[in-house]
């Protein structure tokens, strides 16, 4: 048997194992605690993100106007020459990629919000891995690895929870997670309250898991969302074509015999890890907009997963890099905020302009279809009425006869239903196409308008032939549903209609009007 | 009422030994928060708009932020009088007005903004309410900041609430009370008035619009009142933890009925209930955890005693507590009632399978072999079931049927013979292929149905097999 003939496609395999898959799991969710090994969160007792030059600039709280910055400014920010506007440009946008690209398969599987669940409930587990080690071996609670295992296993377990209410109860997904997400997120902050009460406890480091402190980000902290944001495009290629099937058709890949089960652990650790890396560095908030918000834009330009995925991971770069930029600039936005704003200003031009699916390419196509449509229409309408006149002229003109006669509005219009003004943006769409040339108070077909018209009024009767020979309906029917039709006629589809009603019209120019063109007969 | 808490404190503070007036107010204003919030809850439950609860909660902030905003412009204006006594201008009765709008507002455009991009972007829904919420959610702390100096807006207090600090004085009722209690009797007032309304447009949309009710007036409304109790609730409970209290407890009464007023009324009082139970839990939880440990180094220094946990998050893990009773114990979909029924049908089906293994041993050789090896727990079960009721005797390895036994099983027999009988003439079924079948429907033939099979097939004497059919 050549090799060739092997290669053939047989009948799929029944079952493909996957036996590395649980171990893959395992090495993922070890990756984030091994790359933060040796570390202590950093400590920065302080609400929400404060803006990336905050501690630099000493500007007051007191200030609320915006300072606009110098040029100076706007060209060291530019070309990242503070370190730290540099370390926080690079973290936050490793972080997008990642995110946008894990982001994209959960948007795909209708499960956006499962990084909201995630990264709430998570917070339980950071503070019961600092109790257990504190208890275990005091003064060692703090060490990163140890809260984000905590934070990992945390999470892990609600999205489980998720699946198991869902699976279990008559509770919908929807309501599932908001269970989870609030229940957990109470447990943790119960956990909490506590904890600042413990001597050791009170040193803050473990609040700014909620907030997060994209400002004060170390290149710890980079390196840290560097490893976990290559690992999870690392996983996305190689998995690339099982979560593909996992999105659009999970029946099909189950069917198939992927362990599909697995496969969706494996997709969850992808997201878990993602947040719980972003929850500490950058915060909650940021965390869930980064999952949601590019991919959803991505989806906007293109209708190919790779393609897709590729898009997401740029705008979440990108969007991370913009609100970078802004916040360093001013110095009152705080940066996690301007970049969730950054992303949704990405998203609004992608729901505007986005090639596949947005707004106005689509509202384009539609005004264009619609102008076609009122042409062939008008055109028609105009034939139909120069129709029965056309056998008075001498065949061997050298002007053809359609382009002799002037028609007047009122004429037009005793044929249809327009109205007066309709009718007029319609001449005027002619008119400005060269297909009609007005000619003191009427309108003549040009030689172009008469050959259009030509056109339309043989599609539009094949089809009525065609529906009349093949279709079995009453000709007086006919004329609405070649109405619809008529301006979708590709020219091989008219040469098979020509074909299938030759037997009727054999050699035929232009096929009778089945039915009485005449208004009221 | 001040009697009333007066007995309250009594009877929570013969319980629990740290407890005085301030615990008995927090648990009253989370309670009355918990029951306002339990109302819309349900309905966002029943219309799997729960994940809209937590997007509600977390946009409200900028419509929060721009009414605190305004009505400060309007107040050092001049537009509007302002009270000498408050210092911070915040909590006035104006203020509350343009706390609700703002928040209700807010509620309004976020459900609008997305079913807006949901169905002109197509994107789907849970997508595009993640994506408007973490915006505007974005937009509110930004404004916050911009404004920190002119509003008094403490952002931890408004994502975490502060029921510790409800308490003004012994004999008063607080501020928050009043606040949550009006909100409750406000949605009383709602649903009952619009009780049909929103039943019908809750369970079945398309009928409620063909009776001339509007869904999508009723879903934005719905959305309006979402907003406005969950910023009622924010000074008590905290944003994050009002969805804790809009969602567990419905989601608990909807384990727990059908009925859709039952349902509110369960919600509301399971919420209640989180609320005591979670303050009670929050005093003593804690220490009572914590004392194994009392001689570590990490609790050294600290008493014991003192260490008691936020009242809004053991709130929402008890309610996560009682969701997980109700799931287990729940009286028609709870997990244990479903497993125990499973469990009793297949030590059913066991016993009867012996018992037809029984029955056709003796048909072909009567009084031998020691052939029925009962392996699993179920079947060992079902043994000694048949013992005790003495169809069966026997040692454990030679069961042998006993003449009650031999009753029953014929019934069985007959059940399965009728079945395969039946089968064999209404059904194009090859003959080798009617076992199976019969032998799953036998256990669920009652003597009725057997009469009506035997009487449909004239009382056969024999099965296709040509196995005798015993009688009853």
């Amino acid at each position: 048997m050549s090799p060739a003939h092997r290669s053939a496609p047989g009948p799929p395999s029944p079952v493909r194992r996957r036996r590395w898959l649980p171990a893959a799991l395992l090495l993922l969710l070890a990756t984030p605690v091994w790359a933060s090994a040796g570390r202590q969160p950093h400590g920065h007792d302080h609400g929400n993100t404060p803006n990336v030059t905050d501690r630099t600039s000493g500007t007051s709280l007191s200030d609320t106007r915006i300072r606009w910055p110098g040029w100076r400014k706007v060209v060291d920010t530019l070309l990242m020459r503070q370190y730290n506007t540099r370390t926080v440009l690079l973290g936050t946008i490793l972080l997008g990629i990642g995110a946008g690209t894990v982001g994209t398969f959960m948007l795909l599987r209708k499960r956006s919000l499962v990084g909201d669940v995630v990264s709430h409930a998570s917070l339980p587990g950071i503070a019961l891995a600092f109790l257990c080690v504190e208890l275990a071996q005091p003064g060692k609670g703090r060490s990163l690895p140890t809260l984000l295992l905590g934070a990992l296993l945390a999470g892990l377990t609600g999205v489980l929870c998720t699946i198991g209410i869902r699976r279990f109860s008559r509770i919908k997904e929807d309501t599932a997670m908001a269970i989870v997400l609030s229940v957990f997120f109470g447990i943790g902050i119960a956990l909490f309250t506590v904890i600042q009460k413990l001597p050791t406890g009170q040193v803050a480091g473990l609040q700014q898991f909620i907030y997060g402190q994209t400002a004060s980000m170390t290149s710890a902290d980079v390196r840290l969302i560097g490893m976990v944001s290559i690992l999870v495009i690392a996983v996305s290629c190689a998995l690339f074509k099982e979560f593909g099937l996992l999105c659009f058709d999970e029946e099909f890949a189950r069917s198939h015999g992927w362990p599909t089960v697995w496969l969706d652990l494996v997709l969850m650790a992808l997201v878990v890890c993602i947040a719980i890396t972003g929850l500490q560095s950058v915060g909650l908030l940021l965390v869930v907009a980064m999952l949601i918000i590019p991919p959803a834009a991505a989806r906007f330009w293109t209708e190919r997963l790779g393609t897709m995925t590729v898009i997401a991971a740029v705008l979440g770069g990108l969007s991370a890099w913009l609100g970078g930029i802004v916040s360093s600039l001013f110095a009152r936005f705080s940066a996690g905020a301007v970049i969730v704003l950054a992303g949704t200003l990405f998203f609004m031009v992608s729901l505007t302009l986005g090639t596949r699916r947005g707004l106005a390419p689509r509202l384009l196509r539609q005004w264009s279809n619609n102008r076609r449509i009122g042409r062939h229409d008008l055109l028609r309408t105009l034939y139909e009425m120069l129709e029965s006149q056309l056998d008075t002229f001498p065949a061997d003109s050298s002007v053809d006869p359609l382009c002799l006669t002037r028609l007047t509005s009122d004429e037009i219009l005793s044929r249809r239903s327009w109205s007066r003004s309709r009718l007029a943006g319609l001449l005027n769409n002619a008119v400005g196409d060269g297909l009609l040339d007005a000619s003191d108070g009427g309108w003549k077909m040009t030689a172009t308008g008469a050959e259009e018209a030509r056109l339309v009024a043989r599609n539009h009767r094949l089809w009525e032939t065609y529906l009349i020979l093949h279709a079995d309906i009453a000709p007086n029917h006919v004329d609405r549903d070649a109405d619809l039709i008529e301006h979708v006629l590709e020219p091989d589809l008219i040469s098979q209609l020509l074909e299938a009603v030759s037997e009727r019209y054999p050699q035929m120019e232009m096929p009778p009007s089945p039915h009485p063109l005449e208004p009221g007969t | 009422m001040l009697a009333v808490t007066d007995i309250l404190t009594f009877v929570f503070s013969s319980l629990i030994d740290d407890w005085f007036e301030l615990d008995t107010w927090i648990v009253i204003t989370a309670a009355l928060a918990a029951m306002a919030c339990a109302i819309p809850g349900s309905f966002l439950v029943l219309r799997r708009q729960s994940m809209m609860g937590d997007a509600l909660t977390h946009t409200v902030l900028p419509g929060i932020v721009a009414a605190f905003l305004l009505s400060h412009y309007l107040k050092s204006a001049g537009w509007i009088a302002t009270d000498p006594s408050d210092p911070h201008q915040a909590f006035d009765a104006t203020s509350y007005t343009f706390m609700f709008a703002g928040a209700m507002l807010t509620g309004v455009l976020t459900a609008v903004l997305t079913e807006w991009i949901s169905r002109q972007g197509r994107v789907e829904n849970s997508a595009a309410l993640g994506v408007v919420y973490t915006s505007l959610f974005a937009v509110g702390l930004l404004t916050i900041r911009l404004a920190a100096d002119n509003v008094h807006i403490d952002p931890d207090c408004v994502l975490y609430g502060n029921l510790e600090s409800v308490w003004t004085g012994p004999g008063e009722i607080p501020r928050a009370a009043w606040v949550s209690g009006g909100t409750l009797l406000f949605n009383v007032i709602l649903v009952t008035c619009f009780f049909k309304e929103l039943r019908i447009s809750t369970f079945d949309p398309a009928l409620a619009t063909s009776l001339g009710i509007n869904a999508t007036l009723i879903h934005y409304a719905l959305m309006a009142v979402t907003a406005a109790t969950a910023v009622a609730a924010f000074e008590s409970v905290g944003n994050i933890l009002v969805i804790a209290m809009l969602i567990v407890p419905a989601a608990t009464a909807h384990l727990l009925t059908d009925r859709l007023w039952l349902m509110l009324v369960l919600a509301a009082l399971i919420g209640a209930a989180s609320a005591a139970i979670g303050h009670a839990m929050a005093l003593v939880l804690p220490p009572l955890l914590l004392a194994p440990f009392a001689d570590q180094p990490l609790l050294s220094g600290v008493p014991i005693d003192s260490l008691d946990a936020s009242t809004s998050g053991m709130m929402a893990a008890t309610a996560g507590g009682i969701f997980i009773l109700a799931l287990l114990l729940g009286p028609r979909h709870g997990i244990v009632l479903r497993m125990i029924y499973r469990l009793r049908l297949a030590i059913r089906i066991a016993a009867e399978d012996l018992l037809g293994t029984l029955y056709r041993q003796d048909e072909t050789s009567p009084r031998t072999g020691p052939t029925v090896d009962h392996k699993s727990l179920v079947q060992r079960f079902a043994t000694w079931r048949l013992r005790r009721h003495q169809l069966v005797t026997g040692s454990s390895g030679h069961p042998v049927l006993t003449e009650a036994g031999r009753h029953a099983a014929r019934k069985l027999i007959r059940a399965h013979r009728l079945w395969e009988s039946y089968m064999d003439r209404h059904f194009d079924v090859p003959a080798d292929h009617l076992h199976e079948t019969a032998h799953r429907v036998e256990h669920y033939l009652d003597p009725e149905l057997r009469d009506q099979l035997a009487h449909e097939l004239d009382t056969p004497g024999t099965d296709p097999h040509g196995r005798e059919i015993p009688d009853d």
